[in-house]
């Protein structure tokens, strides 16, 4: 009866091995004080200069790494590395996201116990970031001035993960006709519980009000 | 996108569910992808089509089934279902209120599969 057509019941999550992963990495993490921060944002919105802003911030209360993702270039984590902060390049061979599996072994290449914080640059992309647990304690995700305030009815996705919004750029408000009543308002239609600062990582505008909330996110997790 | 890298997740799972059975081929896998996902349907058929070739899963055909974006209100806690296009400008029928918390619609779970 081998032709007969017979139901094997499946029910397994696709996501399970890398929600997996991501967990027991949040766990280990916490075990050595080390708060994982996932940034996330389209290509060019800033976010190898937001890393460098807010680093400049608060690197006399805490010690930084980043993981760099990029599809195939490393000159993120080199700018990184110019200022004297840790940096590993992570290339993704072409891969849209990080998932949990690649930030666990670019970690590996960290010395966590000397880093209270890890912040990872993921590949610039609003879509497929989004839907990939890295095992950071908090997402956050940035939103350039000349990308548009209509990003959230585009990729609601990425507005509903993200802990926190950075509007960056905020220094081109005057050039455009963006406005940000109405981006605050769709983004927190997504996600009540949503934290927005307004940035400008060129000028520093902004900064100090953003770098406040991540230094006690941070404190709050991993004490001290 | 990351339709390729997804597919070969379906496919490791299903092969692995096969395993444990007496079966000559996988007909259909059945799938529950959220409505929030941006994958295209017909592009995972294709990846798994080439991914497949020479296992038990080859020639297999893939029914997608949506599952809905479901959201609950944060001020009176009634959850309902809202269309992807209205994900942004939902408000609560009950009370009005438009602060809603995703409570499903980006899930991907293979449900089940036929096999001969």
């Amino acid at each position: 009866m081998t032709n007969e057509v017979r139901l094997i019941e499946v029910k397994e999550e696709i996501h399970a091995d890398n929600d997996r992963v991501a967990r027991d990495l949040r766990a280990q993490l916490g075990e050595k004080h080390t708060f994982l921060l996932n940034l996330m944002s389209s290509p060019g919105a800033g976010k190898t200069q937001t890393i460098l802003r807010t680093i400049e911030e608060l690197r006399s209360g805490l010690h930084f790494g980043v993981l760099e993702a990029d599809i195939d270039s490393k000159v993120d984590a080199e700018r990184i590395a110019a200022h004297g902060i840790s940096a590993v390049q992570l290339r993704t061979g072409g891969l849209c996201h990080l998932d949990a599996s690649m930030v666990a072994k670019g970690l590996a290449a960290l010395d966590l116990d000397a880093l209270d914080v890890v912040i990872i640059e993921n590949v610039g992309n609003l879509v497929c970031p989004a839907e990939f647990d890295t095992g950071a304690n908090k997402n956050v995700m940035i939103l350039s001035v000349p990308e548009g305030d209509d990003k959230p009815l585009k990729y609601p996705l990425m507005f509903t993960v993200s802990d926190v919004l950075l509007v960056n750029k905020i220094d081109y408000l005057g050039l455009s006709d963006f406005d940000l009543g109405a981006l605050k308002q769709r983004a927190l239609r997504l996600n009540p519980r949503m934290q927005i600062f307004e940035i400008s990582a060129k000028t520093g505008e902004g900064v100090a009000a953003w770098a406040a909330w991540l230094q006690r996110e941070v404190r709050s997790a991993i004490g001290g | 996108m990351h339709e390729l890298q997804i597919t070969e997740r379906i496919l490791n799972i299903v092969l692995r569910h096969a395993a444990g059975h007496d079966i000559s081929r996988v007909v259909r896998i059945h799938l529950r992808i959220g409505e929030l996902s941006d994958l295209q349907d017909e592009w995972i058929q294709h990846y798994f089509d080439y991914l497949s070739r020479g296992t038990l899963a080859e020639n297999a055909q893939l029914a997608i089934t949506r599952a809905p974006i479901t959201v609950r209100c944060d001020a009176c806690a009634r959850s309902f279902e809202v269309k992807r296009d209205d994900v942004g400008s939902a408000a609560c029928p009950e009370c009005g209120e438009q602060r809603l918390a995703l409570v499903s619609g980006r899930e991907y779970v293979i449900e089940n599969m036929e096999v001969q």
